[in-house]
């Protein structure tokens, strides 16, 4: 039967610490989100106008809640975190230009980074100063991402790398790199002797190849690396060891940090704004309510998740379901604005445009949906492997 | 901010499930859809001795409520087992009925199983007439008690939901009751079935594709397989959270959105689970009958989908 008579445990309200939080990251907002919206991030322009956003949050210390204090953060925690990001994203703050290196990198540096890493790595990171790009993919591995075969080769004080990626975010514009080498070509599977490592994408030997996305703009680029140095000081953890590290860093991608549920609820309100304001039409109504659905179904599968991690669990395949679930629901959600839209939803400059090419790309960047769907079944409903 | 079960919480669902995994539900349920409901009140006598329909009535009437998480958490395990029978609307009545010169006459039978209530849906059937004491007709002027035989069953599409209609009259019970309050409670148990009846789905699903081989390999190693069930199990793992959010809020809108989810989600995973088990998880012999029909069922009872979209673009979430 029931233990505590009247003792409810299943608790949606904030602590009044977590409160005053909110409210002070209310003000501040209010007072620093810029009137108009800056350009495209994915420009030279919209990225300078980012960067120095970046650093205009660092300076009041809003860049990276939830880090440390001495790395720039507020010792925030993780509810803190998406209590911010709730706030920011519905202050129609901009978008992040440092989220490769905060959601990806940083985590890996707290887990497997050395003090010295981070006391360097962090602090320019979460001030804008340095923008990290991911550089995963290559051409001959994509989903098969252990099938890569750029290398890192031993040298004095460090490693060479030769080889190519692609597909690498943000890699246009930003300052450094991270990404998996191979570094004992004679590993018997393909996900042994692969190093993790940080390499600077202007150091002599990388050419940096934008690449236009869906509307042209130069949101990726290719990497080519000839014999780019990169000293030891910027291998994390064990040489050998970047797959297991890496797929730490991935599931936090698709878990609690990449795409807070924040970024959705906001989303999902300017729907149903845009909704009203076009007249409420019918033909839209189970898509505006559907979106305001999935927006707050991901808020609280957040929220639980984030209680299990405050409780000592991590986050495994499960992230799997939470990423197919917000590509999905923001897909689904611009689909639903461009048709409001009507003849105005094919502008390339309209107020939805930009987040509608950007969702296009969800089902396939940090592992694709198929992918991930391979990893619910076999992981979570322990169902044979097979060809895929 | 702790939005997880706890303990407690966790082996209450643990002690139903294995009392109603001992106690062969699939056979109360055809005993039911025959109209025989001798096996369905024992297990219902059972459920009330668990405390499930006392989650829904206060203390001083016998019950141990109101505990909307618990009682979603009692309500998933019920779906789960496909019991048959008016449950959700046993909860309602008992929030119809919860003011004080009502509630003295009636809570204490609901609460320990000795009544089973029935409410008639607005400008529809009432679902077990037949096998309720207690037939609850809310009308424009007042609750009436359907004092008169219910008439002949209409068969559902789901053959343990045996449809009533209630003769209009009876004994006037209150001028005004909890109407509203009552739909959101009835809701929120509706949505905690669907969503446990969708988890019994996938498991019978996952364990069939496991076993079931062809062109010498189980089913369940194929892409195509794997892919549909992952989607089954994505949208009842997301259709969980909205559920436990509304019971804590108990608003009407997070309620519906709750619902609107968990019988979306277990419907998918009904039509999943019946193209995965191929033409035996066609036959009305086949237990997954139960639960397919059942997911059917419930997507419509209690809120349709359009009238679920409507309160939560009404009243915002």
């Amino acid at each position: 039967m029931l233990g505590k008579d009247g003792d409810v445990t299943v608790d949606l309200t904030h602590s009044p610490a977590d409160e005053q939080f909110r409210t002070r990251a209310r003000a501040w907002l209010d007072a620093h989100v810029p009137r108009t919206p800056l350009p495209s991030l994915e420009t030279a322009e919209g990225f300078a106008a980012h960067r120095a956003w970046e650093a205009e949050l660092a300076a009041d210390r809003w860049s990276v809640v939830s880090w440390p204090e001495r790395y720039g953060g507020r010792d925030a925690g993780l509810v803190g975190r998406l209590v911010f990001e709730e706030e920011y994203w519905a202050a129609g703050a901009p978008g992040r230009v440092g989220q490769n290196g905060v959601s990806l990198l940083a985590p890996t540096l707290f887990a497997y980074g050395t003090p010295e890493q981070r006391a360097r790595v962090l602090p320019p990171m979460a001030t804008g100063e340095v923008v990290w790009a991911q550089a995963w993919s290559e051409p001959e591995a994509g989903s098969d991402l252990a099938a890569l075969s750029s290398r890192a080769v031993r040298t004095d004080g460090g490693w060479l790398l030769d080889g190519q990626k692609t597909w690498s975010s943000r890699a246009a514009f930003a300052d450094r790199a991270f990404g998996l080498f191979r570094s004992d070509p004679g590993a018997p599977r393909p996900h042994q002797g692969l190093t993790y490592l940080m390499f600077d994408l202007r150091a002599p030997g990388v050419t940096v190849r934008p690449i236009g996305r869906l509307d042209g703009k130069p949101a990726f680029a290719e990497l080519f690396l000839d014999d780019v140095f990169v000293p030891d000081e910027d291998v994390i953890g064990e040489p050998g060891q970047g797959w297991r590290i890496a797929m730490s860093t991935a599931a936090d991608e698709r878990g609690l940090t990449l795409r807070s549920p924040g970024r959705f609820l906001a989303s999902a309100a300017r729907l149903r704004d845009l909704w009203r304001d076009r007249g409420s039409p019918g033909h839209a109504r189970a898509g505006v309510a559907d979106a305001l659905i999935a927006a707050r179904a991901y808020q609280l599968f957040t929220y639980a998740a984030a209680a299990r991690v405050q409780e000592g669990d991590r986050l495994g395949p499960e992230s799997s379901m939470n990423k197919v679930f917000w590509s999905e629901l923001d897909l689904a959600l611009h689909e639903t604005a461009l048709d409001l839209l009507g003849l105005e939803g094919e502008l390339a400059d309209g107020a939805w445009a930009e987040g509608y090419v950007f969702s296009l790309a969800g089902p396939i960047y940090a592992g694709t949906n198929e992918i991930q769907r391979d990893i619910i079944a076999e992981r979570l409903l322990g169902l044979p492997k097979g060809r895929r | 901010m702790r939005f997880l079960l706890d303990a407690d919480q966790r082996a209450f669902a643990a002690s139903l499930h294995a009392m109603l995994t001992a106690a062969d539900t699939p056979a109360v349920v055809r005993d039911w859809s025959r109209g025989d409901h001798t096996s369905g009140r024992a297990l219902w006598s059972r459920i009330a001795e668990a405390g499930v329909f006392g989650l829904a009535v206060p203390e001083e009437y016998g019950g141990l409520g109101p505990h909307p998480v618990e009682l979603a958490v009692a309500f998933v395990e019920l779906g789960r087992h496909a019991v048959p029978g008016p449950l959700a609307e046993t909860v309602g009545a008992a929030v119809l009925l919860g003011g004080p010169p009502l509630a003295g006459r009636f809570l204490p039978g609901l609460a320990a199983g000795k009544d089973v209530a029935t409410v008639a849906a607005p400008g529809g059937h009432a679902v077990d007439g037949d096998a309720a004491s207690l037939r609850l007709a809310p009308a424009p002027d007042g609750l009436y008690l359907s004092t008169a035989a219910p008439g002949p069953v209409r068969r559902s599409l789901d053959p343990a939901r045996r449809l009533t209609p209630l003769a209009p009259g009876g004994e006037l019970l209150a001028p005004a009751a909890p109407y509203d309050r009552a739909l959101t409670w009835i809701r929120l148990a509706t949505a905690a079935q669907a969503l446990g009846v969708g988890l019994a789905l996938l498991d019978r699903t996952v364990a069939h594709v496991r076993q079931r081989t062809q062109f010498g390999v189980p089913v369940g190693s194929f892409q195509a397989v794997k892919h549909r069930l992952a989607d089954a199990k994505t949208a009842l793992e997301f259709a969980r959270p909205l559920l436990f959010g509304a019971a804590v809020s108990l608003r009407p809108a997070e309620v519906a959105a709750a619902k609107l989810t968990a019988c979306e989600a277990a419907y998918r995973t009904a039509r999943t689970a019946l193209h995965l088990h191929g033409a035996i998880g066609y036959t009305a012999e086949y237990g997954l009958s139960l639960w397919l029909t059942r997911a059917r069922a419930l997507h419509s009872a209690w809120g349709t989908p359009e009238e679920c979209r409507e309160l939560v673009l009404t009243e915002g979430l």
